[in-house]
């Protein structure tokens, strides 16, 4: 069973006036199948934890281990991280101009499986994963990210880890800026992989809204650069009720 | 009549032009080197070229020695002739329009003429293949295809050379050409060349111009209407590396009715000092009504220490045309977008590829030869993996 393993993490990131710590001292252990919710206030360093695991090269990892089946992340390159099997739903994905959807997926997909995808059963493949996402054909011929929508990014992001399959997806407020029925749509995509019970996933969000449709076993709150506390599903509707205002940092000198 | 004209050569059939057609630019066009000050580096049209790497090309300094071989290779029915400048085809399709193509026209000894007789259609290309060998040369080619002839032609430049050239297309009634010039220098050559085309009543010019190579590679496409009807598509590919410069400077002279032209030049650039430069005038006068005119240019910086400069122009003396519009756009292939592709398992020179192919492959396409086609995509990928 794959097991994402994160233990004692710090971060930095470089600042006008020299490195300025984030992450200070995250403990944090995925198992597949698991679901967990990640929330706390803007600053808290929720992104911070997601872009450094996917190995954002603006992040510099100070001390502390992450391992994925007991294989050391912080070791590989981005695409090989990904090859290894983590996945990062971002929250503002770039654009990507000249290169079209269906020529991005399939280059993605053949990195990922190690041989390109039978070319029938991959254009059923995408077409079916499109439909569901209630995506327009005509979307895969459009150029990543170019011109989309927010919500349109957000369903290219899931449909992305709906053909990806990851063994461990990391979704970085993938519910920001979605109406309803996009968010809806979004996460029932989401809820699809996760039924498989083959991914274990990390939802990091600002808000409880989403949980309302994607069903965390356990919800941790993130303050001034690390789990501050973690508990089950009602930890998510104690958030919702009284805010972060327990947990936010004094001073305001976090990120 | 121009007062420029070589004794004993003609200008029939040329067109005249008053004024300079860019009034920014410090000399009317002219057959005579004379005519031109030598540039010092701030004028319009010189002010992004670096004078000292022309290796004297503007100045005067440099003298002809050799070193450049050309072959031409030609379907029967073709017939290819080396003439003096008093041939009545030499210079007729216009004027050198700056000192280095003025040197180059008052400099050669002998011109090459391929013509494509009348009515004959080519299933082959014309292949010239110009070879430097290290020395400096200025040449004069002149393609003549006939009325309702059909013909390909690629030139291929190769080796090691200092070039100023002029390259004339004469384009019959009717007729389709299309040349190919594929600039695929060592990075030590220097080249600069205008080519001019006149095209003719209802005729059809593609001209597809792919710059690899050189240490400096300055070419003037111009294309001019001799009668109504005329049509040029006029598409530029160049991967500009570290420490070259590459510069198109296209003009197009609507001064005919019903003319329509299209143009779309990429580049792609890598490397500390790489420098490309695309500039695009177009100039509509009064006398072009139904004129349709479009020009792109579009750049992908892949590293830092690259640059372009992109400058369309359009200046319009009529409002009797059926369209003009030009766009440019410089984007650059940055450390989100290959963390985007690399975080779905794309490896670094994959990542790219699929970007660099997705920025050429569309007007790859365009270009309508297949050999051609993939010949491109092929020394792209090379130049892509030489960058790491």
């Amino acid at each position: 069973m794959a097991t994402l393993e994160i233990h004692d993490l710090h971060v930095s990131v470089e600042a006008e006036n020299g490195p300025r710590e984030i992450l200070r001292g995250v403990d944090l252990t995925v198992k597949q199948g698991e679901t967990h919710a990640i929330m706390g206030p803007n600053g808290s360093g929720k992104s911070t934890l997601a872009y450094s695991v996917a190995g954002h090269p603006k992040y510099t990892i100070t001390s502390g281990t992450v391992t994925l089946d007991g294989e050391d992340i912080l070791a590989m390159t981005v695409d090989e991280r990904a090859r290894a099997g983590l996945f990062l739903a971002m929250q503002y994905p770039v654009e990507v101009p000249g290169v079209s959807v269906s020529n991005f997926l399939r280059t993605s997909a053949t990195a990922i499986r190690g041989e390109a995808p039978k070319l029938r059963t991959w254009v059923k493949e995408v077409k079916s994963a499109m439909e569901q996402l209630q995506m327009d054909p005509a979307f895969a011929e459009r150029n990543v990210n170019e011109g989309f929508s927010g919500g349109e990014k957000k369903r290219h992001e899931i449909l992305q880890l709906e053909l990806l399959k990851p063994k461990i997806a990391i979704l970085d407020e993938t519910d920001s800026g979605l109406d309803v029925d996009a968010l809806r749509q979004v996460s029932e995509g989401v809820n699809r992989v996760r039924e498989t019970g083959e991914v274990g996933t990390l939802l990091i969000t600002h808000y409880t809204r989403i949980l309302r449709y994607i069903k965390p076993d356990f919800v941790h709150v993130f303050s001034n650069g690390r789990i501050a506390e973690s508990g089950g599903a009602e930890l998510a509707d104690k958030l919702e009720n009284e805010g972060y205002e327990a947990y936010s940092t004094k001073g305001g000198a976090s990120a | 009549m121009a007062d420029n004209i070589p004794a004993g050569s003609t200008t029939e059939g040329a067109i005249t032009v008053g004024h300079p057609a860019d009034a920014r630019v410090s000399a009317a066009p002219s057959y005579d080197v004379a005519d031109f000050p030598v540039p010092h580096g701030r004028e319009e049209e010189w002010r992004f070229t670096p004078l000292e790497r022309l290796r004297g090309l503007h100045d005067g300094t440099a003298k002809a020695n050799g070193g450049l071989r050309v072959d031409v290779t030609a379907p029967e029915g073709v017939t290819v002739e080396t003439v003096d400048r008093t041939d009545a085809r030499v210079g007729k399709a216009g004027k050198p329009a700056d000192r280095v193509v003025a040197q180059a026209f008052s400099s050669f000894e002998k011109a090459s003429v391929v013509s494509i007789p009348k009515d004959l259609v080519l299933t082959e290309p014309v292949r010239i293949a110009v070879h430097g060998e290290g020395g400096t040369a200025y040449g004069h080619q002149v393609i003549e295809i006939g009325a309702f002839a059909e013909a390909v032609v690629v030139i291929d430049h190769t080796g090691d050379a200092t070039l100023a050239a002029n390259v004339e297309y004469l384009i019959g009634d009717g007729a389709k050409l299309t040349v190919v010039s594929v600039q695929d220098w060592d990075d030590s050559a220097v080249h600069v060349a205008q080519h001019t085309a006149l095209v003719g009543r209802d005729a059809r010019f593609k001209s597809v111009i792919v710059t690899f190579g050189g240490d400096l590679v300055r070419l003037h496409p111009r294309v001019i209407y001799g009668a109504p009807g005329g049509d040029a598509e006029l598409f530029g590919l160049y991967f500009t590396d570290e420490g070259q410069h590459q510069e198109h400077r296209l003009f197009i002279d609507h001064d005919t009715p019903h003319c329509r032209s299209n143009v779309t030049y990429k580049g792609a650039l890598q490397g500390k000092d790489a420098h490309a430069i695309w500039i695009g005038d177009v100039l509509i006068r009064a006398a072009a009504e139904g004129t349709d005119t479009y020009e792109l240019n579009r750049n992908l910086i892949l590293t830092d220490g690259a640059r372009v400069d992109s400058v369309p122009n359009l200046e319009i003396e009529t409002g009797e045309i059926a369209g003009a519009g030009h766009a440019s756009a410089t984007g650059r292939f940055d450390d989100e977008q290959l963390f985007y592709l690399m975080s779905r398992g794309i490896p670094t020179i994959e990542a790219r590829r699929l970007v660099v192919r997705g920025f050429f492959g569309e007007l790859v396409q365009q270009i309508g030869l297949p050999d051609l086609e993939e010949r491109l995509m092929a020394k792209i990928d090379a130049e892509l993996e030489a960058s790491v």
